[in-house]
């Protein structure tokens, strides 16, 4: 039988498991007061502050431009209100309106138009309450488990996330697929020395092909930049935690997929299909960016996976926190959700991937996070570097 | 948990491995007892680190998970701790190459 959880349907059809207003700054210049303008509304509005300046290079700013609007537009959200100061290159009305195109009440706020601070952050208090009624008539609906897009990362990273962690993450993901959803990990440079296993698993010869090419880019993108791996990958904490080299790391990595076949692989923050099947996508190592991609292509829930601990949230989709290290697992018990160190004292992999999938399907229908009930929403958006456009052929 | 488990202290994760992990904080001098072989442990090797189950000589491939991990900087004995001291990866070394350029 199908397992079901309970969300909310959108006018685009898809499936929501919360119902979140979000508040979304179109640059570092509006973030502050996207973020006072949330504080004002209940616990589900929430506001995604970022680093990003009024104006980028043509392709970082397409970029953040997917992120926003793919946020906006995840099943998550029941509304969004678009925040800028005026003078950026992304004009917030536009941006409401790419986000509203999918159904999805939207409102945008100019803080120049309104006045400055103290009139921006009214007037938003205002636009607030009125989408925050909009989505309050969204009730809960019974869907099948098949509507679920799973992102999974994994950050903070020892040997144990290899064997106990990562494996049982990816057992829940292949029981996920077999029910006919979609599965999502990314993070390429932790592809490096293990994508021979990945290659052999791509359904057709074009996945396999794109597969390679864009891990290859990260690692010219090292060499381009005469960088010498080693002093990131893996870092000192992986490092302290037995880990030696970016291949060992990579091997350990790509275990929280499970053992499905890769029907695909999508850029940062493009759109994962629903009912895919296990779908990669090209994101940097950096987990919050990380997560913030797969959110913003669709995944309404995240397995993070930590070895050495991690309190990461998200501001639009629960992230379910899984640790393979028993110390970890006591020390920083209230930031864990599953504990899949039993797996080192002799539980099986399945079993607690079945534990996992229990949850996944239990937070889909509204159980809180660990990192929702202690307010943990981390935020931040893949800024493509100069040199990264360089070497992709399109300068500054 | 996938691979074989030596006196529920360390882990072989798969056949052709060189290496193992530690399970717990293995001593100096205590002894694994493995594939008919018993190996002393020349050094104290912490929980989740790798100790060589077999002789790499310096230049050789370091294995685990099936594949390789890492080249031996040195000759590594059985039983002794391996990481970054004695073995370095062979990817995104932008310091080996010395080719810089935007492509």
């Amino acid at each position: 039988m199908m397992p079901t959880f309970t969300g909310y349907r959108r006018e685009s059809g898809r499936i929501g498991i919360r119902n979140r207003v979000a508040v979304l700054p179109v640059s570092v210049a509006a973030s502050s007061i996207a973020e006072r303008i949330a504080e004002q509304g209940g616990p589900d509005v929430v506001a995604t502050p970022h680093q990003m300046g009024t104006s980028q290079a043509d392709a970082a700013r397409e970029q953040t431009e997917r992120v926003l609007v793919g946020t906006g537009q995840n099943p998550n959200v029941g509304a969004a209100l678009v925040v800028g100061l005026g003078t950026e290159a992304i004009d917030a009305s536009e941006l409401a309106d790419r986000i509203g195109a999918n159904g999805t009440p939207t409102e945008a706020l100019s803080i120049r138009a309104a006045g400055g601070t103290k009139a921006s952050v009214d007037a938003g208090g205002e636009l607030i309450d009125g989408l925050v009624a909009e989505a309050n008539q969204a009730r809960r609906e019974s869907a099948d488990a098949s509507e679920l897009v799973f992102g999974v990362e994994c950050g903070g990273s020892d040997a144990t996330s290899g064997i106990a962690a990562n494996p049982a993450v990816g057992n829940a993901c292949d029981r996920l697929v077999d029910d006919g959803g979609t599965a999502s990990f990314s993070e390429t440079p932790e592809f490096i020395g293990a994508e021979h296993v990945l290659a052999e698993r791509c359904v057709s010869e074009d996945t396999r092909e794109r597969l390679l090419e864009r891990v290859e880019r990260r690692e010219s993108l090292a060499d381009a930049m005469g960088v010498d791996m080693r002093g990131a990958q893996p870092s000192p904490g992986n490092q302290e935690g037995g880990l030696t080299t970016i291949e060992e790391k990579s091997l350990g990595a790509i275990a929280k997929g499970g053992t499905t076949p890769i029907r695909g692989i999508v850029e940062y923050a493009e759109q994962l299909p629903v009912g895919g099947g296990l779908v990669l996508m090209d994101t940097p190592g950096y987990d919050v960016e990380s997560v913030v991609g797969k959110v913003a292509g669709g995944a309404q829930v995240i397995a993070f996976t930590t070895g050495r601990g991690s309190t990461t949230g998200n501001p639009i989709a629960p992230v379910i926190k899984v640790t393979g290290n028993p110390d970890t697992a006591d020390r920083m018990a209230s930031n864990m959700d599953v504990d899949a160190s039993t797996v080192l004292e002799g539980e099986s992999i399945a079993e607690v991937g079945d534990r996992i999938y229990r949850t996944l399907l239990s937070v889909a229908d509204g159980t809180l996070t660990e990192a929702e009930r202690r307010g943990m929403a981390e935020f931040a958006i893949n800024e493509i570097q100069p040199r990264e456009l360089a070497a992709l052929g399109d300068p500054l | 948990m996938k691979g074989e488990t030596i006196d529920d202290r360390a882990l072989v994760l798969d056949r052709d491995d060189t290496v193992a992990t530690a399970l717990a904080d293995l001593e100096a001098a205590s002894s694994l007892s493995y594939d008919g072989r018993t190996i002393e442990l020349t050094e104290n090797v912490p929980f989740g680190h790798k100790v060589a189950m077999e002789p790499i000589p310096a230049g050789d491939p370091v294995r685990k998970y099936g594949s390789v991990i890492a080249t031996a900087t040195e000759a590594i004995q059985p039983g002794d701790w391996v990481h970054t001291h004695n073995c370095e990866s062979n990817r995104g070394r932008g310091d080996t190459t010395a080719e810089v350029s935007d492509r």
